[in-house]
């Protein structure tokens, strides 16, 4: 084995924590962030490991470049978030941003979260028939003629035979060289799934938390759509009143005042109990709060629908907290305490924007 | 192996580089594939290093990068005689003349730089005796205990002398010790008295006792190292308790170091002379009609300027230019700097023509901070348009905070000095008489990364057995960092 692929491997053994834990904390993963929108730009993640060194921290962070501009003007072109960078000392950047389709950005995500293929459950005996051109047949209609692989064996033959003269390629197939596209039909089990995002919209969750919601929700959403054909999604909102909204609304939402986690819980089992049978739908609600919760009555309320109407239903239900100032994160603990035996409830913390690629494994790394 | 078309191609640029003075080691080209491209580039250039997740890491970034288009390293070139130069496989023609033009440049440069002549030319043989070695140990103690060992000296891979090379700073062994306590042996024991007196006030054995005291209070204070030590790697190399195999470890990562340093010491001077060449040789001889338009497309890339960073390329360049520009009208010396006429400056010319001779001397004497301390001069200043810029928290950007020469130049410079890296020294290896080592990190107004020195220092204290501390400052107010292998702890010093 040539000396770069050991490191290169002993460097992803690392990464993904199998050796050496103790350089654990020195790992930045970088962000797999992706721009909604049509120019669909995704960061890719540049896990790097950053021993500690004796270096300058940012107190003094300037430099000297050149351009146009007068003093006080800003500097054009340069990044306005100074947290991200390092100090300045030329250490470069750790994220890239390429444009990407959908399909690339989930393949991307489960390579580099090692997701799992979910198992759809729903009901088998709904079936679709599946068609798909996937070989080639030596007899066919002509409308099906597949040109290239027909001139090639036409080329083989007349090479094998002595026919072929480079000087005057002539190629003629003849009726043994004409090659097919051929179908095969593959029965599909019919899989439905609905992603139904939550998110406390309180006074509490300002944009810095919102941002996260919505980057976590849009990398999810992208790996769940390339598991299953079709997917619905659904947006509630809610602080001490639930109500459903649209996408949009659901990530611009502003609300002040107090936070009545049932509230929503009893919209979301309202909505599934309405609309998506459980033996025929994949339901995966998301909550993400900032885990304050208005009273402890009301935390009760929510475990108990948990435990009753929720869980038994859906295949698997994500709390995602995020972290704020003002949250005091009981939730969390109330969750963990109540259900920590039940693995089709997946908490998780998210402190920063780091966090959201941890998140993101805990939710889906259970495939289910 | 390069082609016929390549080859004809090197021995054009190869013949004008040598008509023009350029003195190099011969230059051996390959051409690489993409893969062997980002594999090179993350050792560092050499073929056989050490294992290391490190050079894993690095190649992950540049193949990502490199697969998703975002970057492309068109050449390498390493220090060695003779010099070995990398062409990427996926250059077209006129990228690897101009890449090898170019290579021509920084051969000469390595060769000739006063910087790099403790540089050792048969590093490509010294690099895979490291990498045999190191595999040796690990074979013998473990992959883990060694890189992790080597770990904690790569922490500390910048705290290394920059100068060490040209100055000598430790005394010579051989020289008859000094004795630089002469000022405290003279210090009397005796207490005052008048010489009638004497022997009754300071009896012989109290004398003798004084003396001993004296002696066992200099002892006491006596410092190790009796001078500052930059260089920390070299000093724990001969000073800290490791095993045999912890001292070949570290003194393989020092000897690295010291061979990489030069390159970070002369990045501008390095591409800008390289840049200067490969402009001079295509533009005037190997361009061929039909590529006029993508030269200017590749040679502009290379020297483009980001927003909010100076490109070494193009500041080295042009700064080598205008070097020659000045020395060729004999815009130098006091008749110049003591002429106020703005239009008689405008107008200088004395056919001086010294400019290709000056900045072959520049290109042997200077280092990066010499180099623009010596030569960027106002006007140059203001011709590109540079400033220094600031990052305004009310704000939430960068704005530019100013135009002035010598707040321009100043900022450079700090920036470039030591690197941009601490200043920090090894004061003290018995601090507070308990065989604890002290660093002092020269504040300059710019304060240490707090987090990153805990760290730092939990590993220094790995490699030096003992605790370890660091006198720093945070908001202007010294403090003193002390970890003892596990615990950090910070107090004010007075």
């Amino acid at each position: 084995m040539s000396g770069i692929k050991r490191d290169h491997g002993r460097f992803k053994d690392i990464v993904r924590g199998r050796i050496r834990k103790n350089l654990k904390n020195f790992i930045s993963q970088g962000e797999m962030i992706a721009r909604q929108g049509k120019d669909g730009k995704v960061s890719i993640p540049m896990p790097q490991i950053r021993l500690p060194k004796f270096i300058f921290g940012d107190n003094k962070k300037g430099g000297v470049a050149q351009g146009e501009g007068n003093e006080g003007d800003p500097v054009k072109g340069m990044q306005e978030q100074p947290g991200q960078g390092e100090a300045g000392q030329g250490e470069g950047q750790h994220e890239l941003e390429v444009e990407v389709s959908l399909e690339e950005l989930a393949e991307m995500l489960g390579e580099e979260l090692e997701l799992p293929k979910i198992e759809p459950k729903g009901a088998k005996e709904v079936t679709t028939k599946n068609y798909k051109y996937s070989g080639i047949n030596k007899f066919g209609p002509q409308s099906l003629r597949h040109y290239k692989r027909t001139y090639k064996e036409a080329l083989k033959r007349q090479i094998s035979s002595g026919v072929y003269n480079p000087e005057k390629p002539v190629i003629i197939p003849i009726k043994s060289d004409f090659r097919f596209r051929g179908w095969a039909e593959s029965p599909r089990p019919q899989t439905n799934a609905v992603i139904i995002y939550i998110m406390d919209v309180s006074g509490s969750m300002g944009d810095v938390q919102k941002d996260i919601v919505r980057n976590e929700a849009f990398l999810i959403d992208t790996w769940l759509r390339s598991q299953y054909k079709d997917i619905e999604r659904r947006y509630i909102i809610h602080d001490a009143t639930a109500k459903e909204v649209d996408q949009d609304t659901f990530y611009r939402t502003r609300e002040s005042g107090g936070t009545l986690i049932s509230s929503a819980y009893k919209l979301l089992v309202d909505m599934v109990t309405k609309d998506y049978a459980a033996s025929e739908w994949n339901i995966y609600p998301f909550h993400f709060s900032d885990g304050d919760n208005w009273s402890t009555e009301d935390t009760k309320v929510c475990l108990d629908m948990l435990r009753e109407q929720v869980l038994p239903v859906v295949n698997q239900f994500s709390y995602g907290q995020v972290e704020s100032r003002y949250g005091s994160g009981q939730f969390f603990k109330d969750l963990i305490e109540a259900f920590n035996q039940n693995e089709k409830l997946v908490a998780s913390r998210i402190p920063d924007r780091e966090g959201i690629y941890d998140s993101i494994k805990q939710f889906l790394g259970a495939g289910r | 192996m390069l082609t016929e078309e390549l080859v004809k191609w090197r021995n054009l640029a190869r013949e004008r580089a040598v008509e023009y003075g350029l003195d190099f080691y011969e230059v051996i080209y390959e051409v690489v594939s993409d893969h062997e491209m980002n594999e090179l580039a993350s050792l560092g250039g050499f073929p056989q290093r050490y294992p290391h997740w490190r050079f894993g890491m690095e190649y992950d970034r540049l193949s990502k990068s490199y697969a998703y288009g975002l970057s492309k390293i068109y050449e390498m070139v390493i220090n060695t005689d003779p010099c070995y130069a990398y062409l990427m496989s996926s250059n077209s023609l006129l990228e690897q003349k101009l890449v090898m033009a170019h290579v021509y440049g920084h051969a000469d440069f390595f060769k000739n730089n006063v910087y790099f002549s403790h540089t050792n030319r048969r590093m490509l043989d010294q690099m895979a005796n490291h990498g045999v070695r190191i595999r040796k140990i690990q074979e013998r103690y473990g992959v883990e205990p060694v890189e992790e060992f080597i770990d904690c000296c790569l922490s500390l891979e910048n705290l290394i002398d920059h100068h060490a090379a040209a100055i000598k700073r430790k005394r010579d062994p051989k020289a008859p010790e000094k004795d630089i306590y002469a000022a405290t042996a003279k210090e009397s024991p005796k207490l005052k008295a008048k010489n009638y007196m004497d022997k009754f006030i300071n009896p012989i054995e109290y004398v003798k006792e004084q003396e001993a005291k004296i002696e066992e209070q200099r002892l006491v204070e006596e410092r190790f190292p009796d001078l500052t030590d930059r260089d920390v790697l070299g000093y724990l190399l001969q000073n800290a308790q490791l095993n045999p195999w912890q001292q070949e470890v570290l003194s393989i990562i020092r000897d690295e170091a010291y061979y990489f340093a030069p390159q970070a010491q002369t990045k501008i001077m390095n591409e800008g002379w390289a840049s200067y060449w490969h402009t001079k040789i295509m533009t005037k001889h190997l361009l061929t009609d039909a590529e006029v338009i993508d030269y200017a497309c590749v040679h502009s890339g290379t020297v483009a300027t980001q927003p909010g960073s100076l490109n070494p390329y193009k500041l080295g360049l042009e700064l080598f230019r205008n070097i020659e520009e000045r020395w060729d009208k004999g815009q130098y010396g006091r008749d110049w700097e003591e002429c106020d006429d703005y239009i008689a400056k405008a107008r200088w010319d004395k056919k001086t023509g010294k400019g290709r001779d000056k900045i072959f001397e520049v290109r042997k004497l200077y280092n990066d901070i010499t180099f623009i301390d010596t030569f960027m001069t106002e006007d140059f200043c203001r011709e590109h348009k540079m400033f220094t810029f600031a990052f305004n928290d009310r704000s939430g950007q960068h704005e530019i905070q100013s135009r002035e020469f010598s707040q321009v130049k100043q900022q450079l410079l700090t920036s470039l000095t030591n690197f941009g890296q601490p200043l920090i020294e090894v004061v003290d290896s018995n601090f507070e008489n308990r065989g604890e080592l002290l660093l002092r990190h020269t504040f300059d107004g710019r304060e240490l990364k707090l987090d990153m020195a805990d760290l730092t220092l939990i590993n220094l204290a790995k490699v030096w057995g003992r605790p370890v501390n660091i006198a720093t400052a945070v908001e202007g107010k010294p403090i003193l960092i002390t970890c003892n292998g596990e615990e950090v702890k910070s107090k004010p010093l007075s």
